[in-house]
């Protein structure tokens, strides 16, 4: 049984999932509505987070987040298992959600993932992909980072359910119980803008926000003299990988929520929201520059201070001007 | 960005697929873009597999000198750390890292290869007989 659902390519796996999970339920909410109420955008270091035993950079909230959130704004209610130890269970109950005919969001480990090219395989556990049909014991897969529907075997399935270490899926799955007739999307974008400038200006820890693109900004300076050209570049391209790599939709998410804005502008009526948008895309083309400029520095492998210099220079500037656009939203939404 | 300045530089995608991107047309409006890829994102990816790579050659050249036994090589390829391949094979830390030694790995029973095998997805043999070159 295949069940007739469309799938849309969509920049980020865990907004496109529910965009999709929505869709089929007949609620038409792009990827960029989600990723917006849900509060996606974000900035946050983390030196005690250690990912491959590289100080995390991300330009998003915790997995789970944006979609918990984006839910509950929207007053729709999921359906959330986890079965840890068990994954009989869990492929078990996937099927029995299946044959009523529902789409199931999954969890999914990508090291395993067999129609991922190689290039995309590491040991990260929160990805999200929509499994909607099975024959023959082959599962179909709507994955939205990939251009094409897929198809897993059982086995293959309940391995990546079942990836091990940090943010093991532990055979995670999800689906929409209830979706309010009427949606009162004007006051859950509300709530969302109002979210993200709050995280982005005023939360009283130096590592978030743009307070903590500054700090890290300091921080980079460092790495040539303290880490040595090899970690300093490892390091740098870690950065440029959480930007750019499988799933942002380009410069750490700040397209997609320059898109979201162009949304908000028509729903509210609103063309100060459609300007905001155009300041945005200016932010997110600065960020593609860092990440051009990093990606050169980290080639070469280069300790030269001036390079990582330029670089923080760079992400000074762009703080200055996340800051003046969140000061800036914060006038519109009040 | 612009619709026409979306790189399309092959890379990491291999011909697998294609990344969406956002951009925005000829009237400004943001649309979403089929990207092969973007040569900054294919360094920085080349970047952390030589990093991999280099872990494998560390572990062959332990296994060489007889400091380290196979599974140091292969938990390396698969990019694990002994605290992963523990959570894989379901022991303790303590015991991979007695494995990782020639002397704690000659000790291990067929059952216990079979489940480190398992995980790397190849054979008892293979394992047990890996040579580095």
């Amino acid at each position: 049984m295949k069940l007739d659902f469309e799938h849309v390519p969509a920049g980020h796996c865990e907004n496109g999932v529910i965009s999709s999970l929505l869709r089929y339920h007949g609620l038409n909410l792009s990827e960029a509505m989600i990723f917006g109420i849900g509060g996606g955008y974000f900035f946050a270091y983390m030196p005690f987070v250690k990912v491959n035993g590289i100080p995390l950079a991300s330009f998003r909230p915790v997995p789970g987040m944006i979609f918990a959130r984006a839910a509950k704004r929207l007053g729709i209610k999921m359906k959330k298992q986890t079965f840890r130890k068990q994954p009989k269970r869990a492929m078990d109950e996937l099927d029995k959600v299946l044959e009523k005919k529902l789409p199931v969001g999954i969890q999914a480990g990508v090291y395993h993932l067999s129609y991922f090219p190689p290039a995309y395989r590491f040991h990260f556990n929160a990805h999200n992909m929509t499994v909607y049909g099975k024959e023959n014991g082959i599962y179909y897969i709507s994955d939205p980072v990939m251009e094409y529907p897929t198809t897993l075997t059982h086995e293959e399935l309940k391995k990546v359910r079942y990836a091990k270490g940090p943010l093991s899926p532990n055979g995670k799955m999800y689906y929409p119980i209830q979706i309010p007739e009427e949606i009162d999307l004007k006051s859950a974008i509300k709530k969302g803008i109002k979210q993200t400038v709050e995280w982005m200006l005023n939360i009283p820890v130096p590592l978030f926000g743009v307070k903590g693109i500054r700090y890290l900004s300091k921080r980079l300076r460092k790495w040539p003299e303290k880490l040595g050209p090899k970690k300093a570049a490892a390091y740098l391209a870690q950065m440029v990988r959480m930007l750019e790599e499988i799933g942002t939709g380009g410069a750490g998410f700040r397209f997609i929520y320059a898109a979201f804005l162009q949304e908000v502008a028509e729903i509210y009526q609103d063309n100060r929201y459609f300007e905001l948008s155009k300041e945005m895309t200016k932010i997110g083309d600065k960020w593609r520059k860092f990440s051009s400029l990093a990606a050169q520095t980290c080639k070469g492998r280069t300790s030269d201070p001036d390079a990582y210099n330029t670089v923080a220079d760079l992400m000074l500037e762009i703080a200055d001007d996340e800051q003046k656009f969140f000061m800036e939203l914060k006038k519109l939404i009040d | 960005m612009e619709k026409d300045k979306v790189p399309q530089d092959e890379g990491i995608t291999q011909g697998i697929t294609r990344e969406v991107q956002y951009a925005v047309d000829e009237n400004g409006k943001y649309t979403k873009v089929f990207s092969k890829g973007w040569e900054p994102k294919n360094i920085v990816n080349d970047i952390a597999w030589d990093d991999i790579k280099e872990n494998m050659e560390i572990a062959n050249e332990k296994i060489k000198s007889g400091k380290a036994s196979p599974i140091m090589y292969f938990m390396a390829k698969n990019q694990m750390t002994p605290r992963l391949l523990a959570d894989y094979v379901e022991i303790p830390k303590w015991k991979v890292k007695r494995h990782l030694k020639p002397k704690g790995f000659s000790k291990l029973k067929t059952e216990q290869l079979e489940t480190y095998a398992k995980t790397f997805e190849i054979s008892v043999e293979e394992l047990v007989n890996y040579k580095p070159e």
